[in-house]
Order: C-alpha cells, then sequence, then structure tokens
C-alpha cells in the first residue's frame, strides 16, 4: 500500500504546534558558537545554577525529568548516571559524538552550530558523575564540528567554565575532543573506548558495563551527544517543562531527521511523539511525483515501516510496538520510486563493510547476505533465497558482541515482511535485473 | 626515524592530553599525524608511531589497518569522498561517483596519475538531509548532481580551491590531518566557515516564521523544589 499525503502550502496549525524548537533554536544564530553570543543566549547559566546542587540532587532531578537517551537505546540518562559508583576512583564521561548510522544528522548540526551546550552540558554530567576528565569522541569525517569543540573548548577555560575550580565550586575538569578515524562501529560504545584507547574499535563482552569497568577499565558514563546537549535546558528549565515538552510516557522534545522525498528533508525539532503524517506535512509534503513507501523511524538499523504505519506517534514506546526501534529518529523516507531491494543490498554492503570482524556471525553473515542480494538482484535468484536470507538472519540475531549484526537484519527481516512482493518481481523475473550476472560474478 | 622536530613536539602535545600511564590513547591521532607529514600513513610512520608509544609496529599497524581514514598508498591533495549508501544512492549518489571515476579515470580508493585528487566512495557521512553529498577532504559540498561534481573536481584540477556549503575553506588533505590529531584550526576564516543551511534550519525557521516558541520557563526555579541552600 502507499499513501499519498496532501502537500498543503503551510502546515495546519495543530500540525505546526508540535514543532518546539529548544535544543535547535540557538541555530539560528550565526554565532552561536562563540562564547560571547552563546552567553547572551542564556549560555551557562544552567551550570551555574547546577553547580548549587549536590551530586545525589543532580542525579534525582535527572530521573525526575524522564530524559532518556538520544544516541538510539533510549536509556534513562539519570539512570546511567546514577550507575556509575561513587567510590573514590577515577571516574570518566565520554560523549559519543560518532555519528554514523545510516540517515543520521542530528548531531553534526548540533555540534558545529551550537558546540558550547555541548560542553555546558558536559559538565554538568561530570560534575553529577564526579568525573574530572570528559572524552569527546568525535567521527573523524565531521571535521567541522571538532574544530568548533575545540574552539569551544579553548573559548569554555578561558572564561572558567573548564579547568580547575569550576566558577569557585572546587570541581575541576579537563575535555579532550577526540577525533576518531573512519569505522560506524566505534559508536558502539564499548568499540569507541576500545578505540579511545588506542586500539581497533571491537566492541567488548559485557558484563562488566562500562559503568564500573569502561575506560581504562575504570567507572565510565557513555553519553550521545543530543543526551548531553539537552541537559542545560532541562536544568533551566525544569523537570516538568521536559516532561510537559513531549508526549505521555516521553519526555522532552527530539530533534527528527527527515531524509530522502520530501519536498524540505531538514532537522525538525518536535515533541517526542510526533506522527511521520505531521512531520511530512511540517516537510512540505512529498516530492513531487512520489507516493510514500517505506520509512526509518530511526536510521538503518531500525526495521522499516511501511505506509502503513503514517500515523503511529514515533516514539520509544508506539514505534516498539509497531514493530521497530525510535533509535535515533533519523527519519529515511522512501517512496514508490525506491526499491526496497535495491535499498537493503546497500544497508547490507555497509553492514559488510563495517563489521569489524570480530564475530563470526556478522563479519560472514553480511558477507553472504550481499552475495545473495547480488544474486536476487542480478535476475538469478530463487524462492529458496528469501528462506535463506530468513536463515541467515536468524543466525545473525542475537549472536554477536554487539548490535551491529543485530541492526543488519532489521532491514531484511522488515523488508521480507512488507515488501515480499518486489523480491518476487526479480526472482520471477517481473523486473529488469539491476545488474549483469556474469559481470559481477553472481551464481 | 626521520621526523622534522615539528612532528615531534606535536607528539608531544598528543600525548600530554591523556591521563598518564594512559599514553596509548594517543595512537590514533599520532597516526592523523604522520598522515600530515607523509599524506599516508607510510611504514615510517608506523614506527614512528610505535618508537613514542613503545608498541611493536604490528600493534600500531593491526591499529591503522582498520580505520578507513589511514591511507595505505599516497593519497591526493584532494580526497574526494561520494556518499553512495542507500539515501544518497536513492537521490543519485552512486552516479555522481560513476561520473567523477569516468571524468578522473579512477576507482574507488585511487589516486589520479598527477597525485592530486583521490576518489573514494563513502558510507553515510551523516548529512542525509543534503543528499546526495560529496565530502573534499572532509568539507560538505551539499546536493551535487553530476554536473555539479564535475564541476567541482573541474575546479580542483585547475588549481583552485571551489568554497563548500557547510565546513571551512578548503586546505589540504595533509593540513586536514594537522586538525584530525587535535591541534586548533589556525585560519580565523577556516573556524568560522559555514555550519548552517536550509535543511538544517528547517524545522527551526518553519517554527519562527509561524511565531511558535517553547514554553516559556522561570530559569530561577529551584530543582526538585529546593533552593540550593536548602540542597546544600
Amino acid at each position: 500500500m502507499s499513501v499519498t499525503v496532501p502537500a498543503p502550502r503551510r502546515p495546519r496549525e495543530d500540525v505546526l504546534n508540535k514543532l518546539k524548537p529548544v535544543v535547535t533554536k540557538r541555530w539560528m544564530s550565526p554565532g552561536a558558537w562563540k562564547i560571547d553570543v552563546y552567553e547572551q543566549l542564556d549560555g551557562y547559566k544552567a551550570l551555574r545554577k547546577a553547580l548549587g546542587y549536590t551530586q545525589g540532587d543532580l542525579i534525582t532531578f535527572m530521573k525526575e525529568s524522564g530524559h532518556r537517551g538520544r544516541g538510539g537505546a533510549g536509556f534513562p540518562v539519570g539512570m546511567k548516571w546514577q550507575f556509575v559508583p561513587d567510590d573514590g576512583q577515577e571516574h570518566y564521561l565520554v560523549v559519543n559524538a560518532d555519528e554514523g548510522e545510516p540517515g543520521t544528522c542530528k548531531d553534526l548540526p548540533l555540534m558545529m552550530n551550537d558546540p558550547h551546550s555541548l560542553i555546558e552540558g558536559i559538565v554538568i554530567a561530570s560534575y553529577a558523575i564526579k568525573a574530572s576528565r570528559a572524552f569527546v569522541y568525535v567521527r573523524g569525517e565531521a571535521i567541522h564540528a571538532a574544530r568548533r569543540l575545540r574552539n569551544a573548548v579553548r573559548e569554555a577555560k578561558e572564561a572558567g567554565y573548564l579547568g580547575k575550580d569550576i566558577l569557585g565550586s572546587g570541581f575541576d575538569l579537563e575535555v579532550v575532543i577526540h577525533s576518531g578515524a573512519g569505522a560506524y562501529i566505534c559508536g558502539e560504545e564499548t568499540a569507541l573506548l576500545d578505540s579511545l584507547e588506542g586500539k581497533r574499535g571491537q566492541p567488548r563482552l559485557r558484563p562488566p558495563f562500562p559503568a564500573t569497568h569502561g575506560l581504562y577499565n575504570k567507572p565510565t558514563c557513555i553519553n550521545n551527544v543530543g543526551s548531553i546537549a539537552a541537559v542545560p535546558h532541562i536544568v533551566l528549565g525544569g523537570a516538568q517543562w521536559w516532561k510537559d515538552l513531549g508526549s505521555e510516557n516521553a519526555a522532552g522534545t527530539m530533534i527528527y531527521s527527515l531524509s530522502g522525498r520530501v519536498k524540505h528533508p531538514g532537522q525538525y525539532e518536535c515533541s517526542l511523539g510526533t506522527t511521520l503524517r505531521e512531520l511530512i506535512e511540517l516537510a512540505g509534503g512529498m516530492e513531487e511525483g512520489h507516493e510514500l513507501k517505506f520509512f526509518t523511524p530511526g536510521g538503518s538499523s531500525t526495521p522499516m515501516l511501511s505506509a502503513d504505519s503514517i500515523d503511529v506517534p514515533l516514539d520509544f514506546d508506539n514505534v516498539a510496538k509497531a514493530g521497530s526501534i525510535l533509535g535515533t529518529t533519523a527519519v529515511m523516507i522512501f517512496s514508490d520510486q525506491d526499491c526496497p531491494v535495491v535499498s537493503c543490498w546497500r544497508w547490507l554492503k555497509f553492514y559488510q563493510h563495517e563489521s569489524c570482524g570480530k564475530c563470526t556471525p556478522c563479519r560472514e553473515g553480511n558477507y553472504w547476505m550481499v552475495r545473495v542480494y547480488e544474486r536476487i538482484l542480478s535476475g538469478r535468484g530463487s524462492l529458496g533465497d528469501l528462506k535463506l536470507l530468513e536463515s541467515a538472519c536468524k543466525n545473525l540475531l542475537g549472536r554477536s558482541f554487539c548490535g551491529l549484526g543485530d541492526g543488519a537484519t532489521s532491514c531484511v527481516t522488515s523488508s521480507l515482511k512488507y515488501f515480499r512482493q518486489d523480491y518476487l518481481d526479480y526472482i520471477e523475473g517481473n523486473k529488469q535485473p539491476l545488474f549483469d550476472a556474469e559481470k559481477i560474478g553472481a551464481h | 626515524m626521520n621526523y622534522p622536530e615539528k612532528i615531534r613536539e606535536q607528539a608531544e602535545a598528543i600525548l600530554v592530553r591523556y591521563p598518564e600511564g594512559r599514553e596509548r590513547s594517543a595512537l590514533l591521532p599520532l597516526l592523523h599525524l604522520v598522515q600530515s607529514h607523509d599524506g599516508y600513513v607510510s611504514d615510517e610512520g608506523i614506527g614512528f608511531c610505535a618508537e613514542i608509544l613503545g608498541l611493536t609496529k604490528a600493534q600500531v599497524q593491526a591499529v591503522s589497518t582498520f580505520y578507513t581514514m589511514y591511507k595505505r598508498e599516497p593519497a591526493g591533495d584532494w580526497l574526494v569522498s561520494v556518499c553512495t549508501n542507500t539515501l544518497c544512492q536513492s537521490k543519485g549518489g552512486q552516479k555522481v561517483f560513476d561520473a567523477l571515476s569516468d571524468e578522473l579515470d579512477v576507482d574507488h580508493d585511487q589516486t589520479t596519475p598527477d597525485g592530486k585528487i583521490t576518489l573514494e566512495h563513502a558510507e553515510c557521512l551523516a548529512a542525509c538531509d543534503y543528499a546526495p553529498v560529496v565530502t573534499v577532504n572532509y568539507e560538505f559540498f551539499d546536493e551535487v548532481d553530476e554536473d555539479g561534481a564535475l564541476d567541482l573536481v573541474r575546479e580542483l584540477k585547475d588549481g583552485r580551491r571551489p568554497i563548500p556549503s557547510r565546513g571551512a575553506p578548503l586546505c589540504t588533505l595533509r593540513e586536514i590531518s594537522v586538525q584530525l590529531a587535535g591541534f586548533d584550526e589556525e585560519r580565523t576564516a577556516g573556524l568560522e566557515g559555514n555550519a548552517q543551511g536550509d535543511a538544517t534550519l528547517a524545522g527551526a525557521r518553519l517554527a519562527a516564521e509561524a511565531g511558535i516558541t517553547a514554553p516559556a520557563f522561570d530559569p530561577a526555579a529551584p530543582l526538585l523544589d529546593k533552593t540550593p541552600e536548602e540542597a546544600k
């Protein structure tokens, strides 16, 4: 089924009201990446406020706000902070800025346009978990983000927001901006830690969890950029304010990153729980001549949903009920002119390339699934291939150290569920093969 | 190892960023540093990192070969990366790559004979809202079609430096590797650059035009209904 979404000139009033510019608001001010402009726009006020409270109070407050992680898993932020044991050991805060999940593009604009909000959030979070060192692991390719973050660290230090005895509180903090070197897997938190320790970025077996045995085997809290950059806003606005911004059971705002077949792709910060229908309306409707066919609610590792799910509130619980995962709210929107089989093939090539090779199911499973897809797409597939894909997914899911292998199966199983006919079209010869079988060596 | 004094000083500056006894954390920046000198991770560069960190060359090489940004062959001044992941591909990314491959007569991860341009297809570059996207030395050229991409590389071939849509004015891959090693951008214009674009501001603009703001709050309102004095 495909759905035509009407494209009004301007979204209806109730849809417009879903917009809640909080985290994205400063992006409108071109100089907000500089400390003087940031301070004029309420910058570092939350830090002053937070330092007036005890660490325990801040953690309780964060739990009360209902703030959940923005990196994909949606884990309650306050609880994560609480897991870091208060045992006098050296503690670390590590910010995961290795944005690379296909479809995801919310952290880069934030770090480029409003780097101080992340730094301010880092100081508050580090204070709460008693960390005296924080690391931001920035994706290597995100060079402009790293550039502006480094500048923000330098400015914050000069202003007394970082370094020794921050604002006279007695609290010390050093922040290092550490650029990665091109490996998607380092967005996985334990692989990130290994990479930050100067090793190949390969995931660790858990338990023990990073909260007790993280960076250098010390208690470590790892939070996504979006989770931390929201903290100063929450501290200023209060727990109830943050809750009210979202919907029931889903506190706060969310940056929905719309890409694909809409008229105006981009970053739309809305109440958590906005539906795809509303988002498409905000984005000016579907591109001319395109009808919605499928979408990912939160990146390529979240199962795709068909147009039938257009009215599902995109929050943690409702997306799970619909059979997918909210993920990073990277909403990739595909139309009747996009082929789910081709899309999956390309995603699997990505997972094949990015698999770190540690676990056999992921390393081999992705490699072979790509080959099966190429056989299907070159017109040499059989019904048995669909069973083969399903069986490969069963052997992949839950059988590797980290979620990369699980994520790879998402598009395969979900596309087979919703779009089996698209596979059959290639298998039964109703669709022009994408590849020349001889050329790509499919057999 | 024949590295100039400046590189050795920079290496020392990298080491002190990490806690004492945890210097191995410096390996990724150090590899970026040797790449800034050699244009790729040379055998000598591997030896240099090994020497500084007290590792074996095999240990360093095991790390350097894991990450795609460390080049194993001398790379060009201009690394042109074309996203061909699903979303960009649906919007023409693969066609862009093919057009550039024809124009430059090189394939993925190859460099033109004059040593100027290296072409690669990249995985998702986190700019899906600007698809299809191309980067040159990791600065963004947004919504680039085949013609736009051809113009872009022809300018590079002619020795000119096209202005990125987002990011800083272009500098060479060696120069950008210094920043990847964690050193500050020294050009004011580089720090300025540009980070905005229609897609980045789409939602915030729409809200501003409609006069929509998040509900007001009292920034001084106490947390957990207790004032800092009570809290302490």
